[in-house]
């Protein structure tokens, strides 16, 4: 898949500005730490040697074709996860960016994404991927670092599609009884941030139907959100359900009440959008 | 297991002594809901004889939420009725208007449904799977709430976190028991919403804190909490809401 052209497909005047140089991302990241310095890189097989190079559309579409093995399922994890950490921290080392009343949120969250890319790198070792290089601006479609909204919607977007990656991964461990139940640990916690962020952007804390909310009414927003108008779980219709002793349930309930999974293809399509180019 | 009617009540004494049983097994329980026994006689506690054949239905007079796949779908039905319960409690309450403000009601009015909406999905798939076979759909269990002031705000919402949190872990310990990946995915469908709700509940006790992913259930790893049927049953037991008794001698 050509990355600029999916790019190209954002038109959402509201997002697209100019990007204020704020100095050079690599600048930037190389205050990060921790970036190369594990010994998980120390031997380097060949499967991740793909990660090593910057990112991009050909790296992607090598994490989609990965074989739905246990150790595939936690490669999308991590890479998802080193995504999340990066973006929290950037966030909260921009001055200005997050209003003191919500830092100690958005700290809990990012406390939580960096101990995530640790866990997995540890249960990973040898075979855990490198660090792609990021860009949260999509090379300057989003103002991500100057404007708390827009940091908002890319959070709330990315919470939701790794609730969704988790889940799309979780047959893919069943395999291994500890890593799947520390996949589902990790998975209701980034439920729980996912429910924190919406809530903070004045949305319902669970998804309703594809509804993109007020996030950017684009193509790739879209994606993360299409699918969860389903109602047939497991051959039930949810919106058959009746109240037996209380008021009717008329209303959203009936897709709110299930999240549903995305394939390692989409999610790794979605994350790849932020791949430095 | 013989497929019989449904008669449920509190526990005949198969046993020579329900209680020296429990002292014997080291078990305590808080209130009387539930009884936690082996019924074999050298005084299995339950979670040591897990066994994926056994179907849930009636046992020496108490049903058993049965081993397996079968097991672990009647025993998150158990808990998505008593969560369904809860909240209908809530929103039917005369005071639901005066106790809670608006955002408050349109949470706890939209967990309403979703407790419900699960409820009757492990309904509807129990009644699928145990078709054609002798195991027993769970009956509706009777719930009661003493200790819980549903005019007081604080009272509902930490009940709510309690359940809330509770059932998170339960699916997340429970998911590795599961066999069949369709219904795994059903938990995990269930799941995430479970922890959105938890957030959403600890987020109105304490706003803008970091409790919605709290360091009091979520560890240095990040990990959320996972505890097996085992574990999670006393637990619920302790909160006395359920009044049925029922066991679950074979599950993990």
């Amino acid at each position: 898949m050509n990355i600029l052209k999916f790019i190209e497909s954002f038109t959402n005047e509201g997002v697209i500005q100019s990007l204020q140089s704020k100095g050079s991302r690599r600048d930037s990241l190389s205050q990060f730490g921790k970036i190369g310095t594990n010994t998980a890189l120390a031997a380097v097989p060949l499967v991740s040697m793909f990660f090593t190079q910057k990112a991009n559309a050909t790296s992607s579409a090598f994490l989609a074709s990965a074989a739905d093995t246990p150790i595939s399922a936690l490669q999308l994890a991590l890479t998802l996860e080193y995504l999340e950490d990066d973006f929290y921290q950037m966030a909260l080392d921009t001055n200005g960016l997050i209003p003191d009343a919500e830092k100690d949120i958005i700290a809990q969250i990012s406390q939580h994404e960096a101990a995530h890319v640790s866990f997995l790198m540890g249960a990973l070792g040898a075979d855990a991927p490198a660090k792609p290089e990021f860009d949260f601006t999509a090379n300057g479609t989003f103002d991500t670092f100057d404007n708390y909204q827009t940091f908002l919607a890319l959070s709330q977007a990315f919470e939701d599609t790794g609730v969704r990656a988790y889940k799309g991964q979780a047959a893919n461990l069943m395999s291994n009884g500890d890593l799947l139940t520390a996949a589902l640990q990790i998975h209701s916690v980034e439920a729980r941030h996912a429910s924190m962020i919406r809530r903070m952007r004045n949305q319902k804390g669970w998804i309703v139907g594809n509804s993109i909310g007020t996030l950017p009414d684009i193509a790739a927003v879209h994606k993360i959100y299409d699918g969860e108008e389903n109602t047939i779980q497991g051959g039930y219709n949810t919106t058959t359900a009746q109240a037996t002793n209380g008021p009717a349930l008329s209303g959203t309930g009936a897709t709110e009440s299930f999240d549903e999974p995305i394939s390692g293809a989409l999610a790794s399509e979605i994350a790849s959008v932020f791949f430095a180019v | 297991m013989k497929k019989t009617k449904v008669e449920v009540r509190e526990v005949a004494t198969g046993l020579a002594s329900r209680r020296s049983f429990l002292k014997i097994s080291g078990l305590t329980l808080a209130g009387t809901g539930l009884l936690l026994a082996g019924c074999s006689d050298d005084d299995d506690a339950t979670g040591t004889n897990p066994d994926p054949n056994m179907l849930p239905g009636i046992v020496n007079g108490t049903f058993d939420l049965g081993g397996g796949d079968a097991g672990i779908l009647t025993y998150a039905y158990a808990l998505e009725q008593l969560e369904a319960d809860f909240y209908t409690r809530v929103v039917n309450s005369n005071t639901f208007g005066a106790t809670f403000n608006a955002e408050e009601q349109s949470v706890l009015t939209d967990l309403y449904r979703h407790e419900v909406i699960h409820r009757e999905f492990f309904k509807a798939a129990l009644t699928g799977a145990l078709a054609n076979t002798e195991g027993v759909v769970l009956p509706n269990l009777e719930f009661s709430y003493d200790s819980v002031n549903f005019s007081d705000r604080l009272s509902v919402l930490k009940t709510a976190r309690a359940l809330e949190d509770t059932g998170v872990s339960a699916y997340n310990g429970a998911g590795r028991y599961i066999t069949n990946p369709d219904y795994l995915l059903i938990a995990g469908k269930i799941v995430s919403v479970e922890a959105r709700h938890a957030s959403a509940i600890r987020d109105l006790l304490n706003p803008g804190s970091a409790d919605f992913a709290g360091n009091d259930v979520v560890d240095a790893n990040g990990l959320d909490k996972a505890q097996k049927p085992s574990q999670i049953i006393p637990v619920v037991s302790s909160l006395d809401f359920i009044q049925t008794a029922f066991t679950a001698m074979y599950l993990p």
